[in-house]
């Protein structure tokens, strides 16, 4: 008697296993659950984001270049970027190849950040340009106004001391470790103090884009370096 | 700096408009672009096919042929093109990197004729791109080696003065460059044959007498066998003593492989012979025999292919270890569902898990014995698939192990791969050398450039003159950093302003690192600090950076004023260090620089004139040879 119950026994493990497998089966073809870790990504469509600028003629009008430096641009910033965009990823890897010493990814994330006007997380290629001809053949006016629109970084129109801090410290990111002097903590700190106290003339802790402005205008050594890269190009 | 980022040189010195506003230090003048030229084509004819490509894509890389002015030596006069009697097909690729910036190995090229051309273009192979870097460095591996081989065959005609030990070593190792050694050859090899089949014929059993049972050959003819043996053990013996005497290296012989086969071939032998007739280890004996049967593997010096096969087990172990791993799974698993399938079934030879071991090997190995089979159903369902996965996972890592065979067996020798994680490594320090390679020379050009910043700002029709001359090595030095070189430091330069910090290398960091460890106690700071400049003019800026003491100093003479501050309170030396910077730059340069107190000022801010006022008498001297010596330091450069 006992074989017979252990016989049924067996075919009931039989019966189990093969239960358990199928409902594994089923749910795995309902998408419930994912056997490799991939899978899910497999669904979505990888959509190859490709851009195509506007015409030479449009672009000589909007900007201050001319058609060959246009040409010129074009064609550097396509043979870095053969799908005609730049993302911030590949921004702060070219960004970076220029200053192998330090780390320069928080500066380029200001940087795309003052280039992708219209914030939709890629520069193309007239964001670029546009960029390009403000800092290159700009006024004076319109450096300044770039160079605030990098400082303030939540765009609210004014410089607060938090936001100088996290610039500067970007920019002293990039030194690296091997500098001298040494570079120290405070050093960020103090510069972005020296900064205040040049640039912020009623001392309510913010700087706006009038007195950034004025003081800058008035202040010969920024005057002097603002026309520093005009030739480049 | 790669090539291919050399086009957004221009968008970063732009976005370098940024760091202005927060600068309190004038920035460097730009480089200027003299005769700025417009991007023109070249055309490159190589072997009748023309290539063409922009000035400036060949001019990223300069220390190359075909970015520097060597090409000019190939420039067809007639034709207006440069001429190269190359290879088109390599070209593509040679061309492609400085498109690219990536330098590409096609896999139908040959390797040497690949190597020749990176040399005639002055391009190094450590650049190529990892997606082919590995096959490139495959190919290279197997070409060297096949070339070793070449050179080992002709390694064999013999050395004039060889002595007769050294002779003999060569007449063992190959066999067939003598006549004596090759007979010594065959007749170690019949005896070893001998030898084996004594082994086998001796448990044959030959003849019976009536009246006893079938005995063995080797219990009947037990001298003749005796006989036998020991011939073909003296002969191993001598062989194997003679091999000792002859080689180079008598600790290493021991320890191969083959020396140990033959020890292990004779040494039953000799044990036998100690323990004749004693009852107690007769048993262990007869396992001794067994070991008879290594002589076999005295074989594998015969046979070329016998060694390869044992190389390739040696080399596929990881392989065999996880089929056996895999395998030793799969029983137990199969073995304990069996053993509980079949559990009910009466008169069941699975007797308990262990015992069901046997049945899943002889399955999953497809022998089936027969003499376990599964009674219940369960078992047979189970039985079956416990067959059906032994054929997958006994063939899973076969294909491995037989084409590891054939690749070693086709190459007859392979490199270590210990080698080949060498070669990665120097790779890898290469490509890190490279790197700091830029920041390296940014730093050097900083030092050789500063003579040329000096000139250009306050000295311009000097300078004139010297750009016609072009005969001091400066003037040298500067022409052949690019364009592109000279703009990208001054960008760095531009930073470097802005922040007041400089860059400096690494040792030069750890040097003043230690030294600034050694002055923290330094009080000069307060009265300094006072004149903490807000956008002050260069020199008041000068005088508050420079704390530091000489960084070339040698500590006893920069420990000497600090024990003076200890000591005398009172008046510190308005000590306004001399920051030396290390140039490397003549001493009349130098002297050109010291002439101009204008230039001097404002634009050369890395020596700073050294005021010492000096308190009292006592603290003169060593004050006064310390300033002394800075004097004397600042004419010795």
């Amino acid at each position: 008697m006992l074989s017979a119950i252990w016989e049924t026994e067996g075919l009931q493990t039989v019966g189990i296993v093969m239960l358990v497998f199928a409902s594994i089966k089923l749910l795995h073809l309902l998408g419930l659950i994912s056997f490799s870790e991939d899978s899910v990504e497999d669904e979505l469509e990888l959509s190859t984001v490709r851009h195509r600028p506007e015409g030479l003629e449009q672009l000589e009008a909007q900007t201050r270049f001319s058609r060959k430096e246009l040409q010129i641009l074009y064609r550097g910033f396509k043979n870095e970027c053969p799908s005609g965009v730049v993302n911030e990823e590949t921004f702060k890897v070219i960004y970076a190849q220029f200053f192998p010493q330090g780390d320069a990814s928080t500066y380029a994330h200001f940087l795309f950040n003052a280039f992708d006007t219209d914030h939709n997380g890629s520069v193309s290629f007239e964001d670029f340009v546009m960029g390009l001809s403000i800092l290159l053949r700009g006024s004076i006016q319109e450096k300044l106004n770039w160079a605030f629109n990098l400082y303030d970084i939540n765009k609210d129109g004014y410089i607060t001391k938090e936001e100088m801090l996290d610039i500067m410290k970007a920019i002293y990111d990039m030194m690296g470790k091997c500098t001298y002097p040494a570079l120290r903590e405070e050093a960020p700190q103090q510069h972005v103090e020296v900064f205040f106290q040049k640039m912020d003339k009623n001392k309510d802790g913010v700087v706006t884009i009038d007195e950034f402005i004025d003081c800058c205008q008035n202040d010969e050594n920024i005057m002097r370096s603002m026309h520093l890269f005009e030739n480049v190009l | 700096m790669a090539g291919g980022v050399a086009a957004w040189l221009p968008f970063a010195r732009a976005a370098a408009i940024g760091w202005m506003p927060v600068a309190n230090l004038p920035m460097p003048v730009a480089p200027t672009e003299k005769n700025k030229r417009q991007d023109e084509l070249i055309i490159l004819n190589v072997s009748g096919r023309r290539f063409e490509t922009w000035r400036n894509t060949l001019d990223r890389y300069p220390d190359t042929l075909l970015g520097s002015s060597e090409k000019e030596f190939f420039y067809n006069e007639e034709t207006k093109e440069y001429f190269f009697d190359r290879d088109p097909d390599v070209f593509r690729s040679v061309l492609n990197f400085y498109r690219t910036g990536k330098l590409h190995f096609p896999r139908y090229e040959c390797i040497s004729s690949y190597d020749e051309e990176l040399a005639f273009f002055g391009i190094i192979s450590e650049i190529i791109g990892d997606c082919c870097y590995e096959e490139y460095k495959d190919r290279k591996r197997e070409n060297a080696e096949r070339l070793m081989d070449d050179q080992e065959d002709n390694k064999d005609a013999k050395l004039p003065n060889m002595t007769f030990r050294e002779t003999m070593w060569r007449a063992f190792e190959n066999p067939h460059t003598s006549t004596m050694a090759l007979v010594f050859y065959y007749v170690t090899g019949f005896f070893i044959a001998i030898s084996v089949i004594t082994n086998v014929v001796e448990t044959v059993p030959c003849g019976s007498s009536p009246n006893q049972k079938e005995v063995p050959c080797g219990e009947r003819y037990t001298v003749a066998f005796f006989c036998m043996d020991t011939a073909c053990v003296m002969i191993f013996t001598v062989e194997y003593l003679m091999r000792l005497y002859a080689a180079p290296n008598r600790y290493r012989f021991m320890r191969s492989v083959m020396s140990i086969i033959d020890v292990v071939a004779i040494l039953p032998y000799y044990i036998g012979l100690v323990m004749t007739d004693n009852e107690d280890v007769s048993g262990a004996f007869v396992t001794l025999r067994v070991f008879r049967v290594f002589r076999i593997f005295k074989f594998s010096r015969h046979s070329q292919g016998l060694r390869i096969l044992g190389y390739t087990l040696k080399s596929c172990a990881s392989e065999l270890g996880f089929l056996l791993f895999s395998l030793t799974m799969a029983i137990i698993i199969f073995a304990t569902v069996m053993f509980y399938a079949e559990k009910g079934s009466s008169s069941s030879k699975f007797t308990s898990i262990p015992a069901s071991f046997w049945y899943t090997i002889v399955t999953m190995t497809t022998l089936g014995y027969g003499d376990m089979v599964p009674k219940t159903i369960a078992g047979k369902i189970f039985g079956s698939i416990c067959s059906l996965s032994g054929v997958l996972v006994i063939a899973l890592p076969v294909p491995v192990i037989v084409s590891n065979f054939s690749r070693i067996y086709h190459q007859n020798q392979r490199a270590d791969k210990r080698r080949a994680q060498k070669v990665q490594k120097a790779r890898l320090a290469r490509i890190r050398i490279a790197k700091t390679g830029t920041s390296n020379a940014f730093l050097h050009s900083k030092r050789n450039g500063l003579f040329n910043e000096a000139l250009e700002f306050t000295q311009l029709p000097y300078k004139m003159n010297l750009s016609d001359q072009s005969s001091t090595e400066e003037e040298q030095r500067l022409k052949s950093t690019s364009l592109l070189e000279s703009q990208h430091h001054h960008l760095l330069h531009c930073l470097e302003k802005t922040t007041n910090h400089e860059f400096v290398d690494e040792q030069y960091y750890q040097q003043s690192y230690l030294e600034a460890g050694l002055q923290n106690y330094s009080s000069r700071s307060p009265s300094l600090s006072s004149q903490d400049g807000v956008t002050g003019t260069c020199c008041t800026r000068r005088s508050k950076k420079h704390h530091t003491p000489l960084p070339n100093a040698s500590a006893p003479a920069h420990l000497q004023p600090l024990t003076h501050t200890h000591t005398h309170h009172q008046g510190l030396q308005e000590l306004s260090t001399i920051h030396i910077h290390p140039l490397s730059t003549s001493r009349s340069s130098l002297n050109m620089r010291v002439d101009g107190p204008a230039s001097l000022n404002c634009q050369s801010n890395q020596i700073t004139t050294a005021i010492i006022s000096i308190p009292t008498p006592p603290v003169t001297t060593p004050d006064g040879d310390l300033s002394h010596q800075n004097v004397v330091k600042v004419s010795a450069l």
